[in-house]
């Protein structure tokens, strides 16, 4: 910044003054959103501001100090990277958050994976049903016997059924 | 002009960092400790680059940009490895 600016200068270091300030004040915003929020998906939130909004208000700050037009490609460069890096280990984050569990289902308004674990679950609780069948065939024991273990592996793949569910081609 | 600039923004910066160190010593959980490192490594970044724009340089350009990838790649790696303990369910 120049000393004792005037004129454009002083118009330019002001806002280069707004811009840093807000920018620094992105990340005291995700801190307390850290502090307050009561779970992973909500802190999560929060956690971005400073690494996509905040960073672009700084680098645009610096854009506007160096006065190259040469700066203006190199900060979008270093920005592209950020909003390029950020989402997939959101990503990353965020699902091992859903299948360790570290969540309040209450809190969600919606849970767009609910449906797939049910139906993961209600498949492998199918697959489990007629393996059980067809031992039983083999051994030949009776059909009482055989529900009752089937009801039992359906409640198993059910508990399990987060965890299954995400094991998918990308896991 | 400059002055107030930096004291206000590391003022700032500095009350960030203390919420962030704070939530990773807390926890409770891995993935809240990874999530506020994260944002300590996009404080830090922010320090950076306010360093080069009031002081008009780009030395740390390459080192945001490295930054990134570090806690890319770190937070990356620890998701992927958190492991699935039944026993503690909703610990967050």
């Amino acid at each position: 910044m120049t000393p004792n600016a005037t004129g454009a200068d002083a118009v330019i270091d002001a806002v280069t003054a707004v811009l840093l300030i807000v920018g620094a004040l992105m990340s005291l915003g995700a801190a307390i959103g850290l502090l307050r929020f009561p779970d992973l998906m909500s802190r999560m939130h929060a956690a971005t501001k400073p690494q996509v909004l905040g960073l672009f208000l700084v680098l645009a700050a610096i854009g506007l100090q160096m006065r190259e037009w040469w700066v203006w490609p190199i900060l979008a460069v270093a920005w592209i990277f950020q909003l390029l890096t950020v989402p997939v280990s959101a990503h990353m984050v965020g699902r091992a958050g859903y299948r360790t569990k570290h969540l309040h289902p209450e809190l969600l308004s919606i849970d767009e994976l609910e449906a797939v674990v049910v139906r993961a679950a209600g498949q492998r609780a199918a697959e489990k049903a007629q393996e059980a069948a067809s031992e039983m065939r083999h051994t030949g024991s009776t059909r009482d016997d055989g529900s009752a273990r089937e009801s039992g592996n359906a409640r198993d793949a059910r508990d399990s059924g987060s965890a299954g569910a995400n094991d998918g081609p990308s896991a | 002009m400059k002055d107030i600039v930096l004291i206000v923004t590391a003022v700032i910066l500095s009350l960030a960092a203390a919420g962030a160190i704070y939530r990773i010593a807390v926890g409770p959980s891995l993935l809240d400790r990874v999530l506020a490192s994260d944002v300590l490594l996009a404080i830090l970044g922010a320090a950076l680059a306010i360093d080069m724009a009031v002081n008009r340089h780009l030395n740390n350009l390459v080192l945001l940009v490295a930054l990134t990838l570090i806690g890319f790649v770190g937070s990356v790696t620890v998701a992927r490895f958190v492991a699935d303990r039944r026993g503690q369910v909703n610990d967050s």
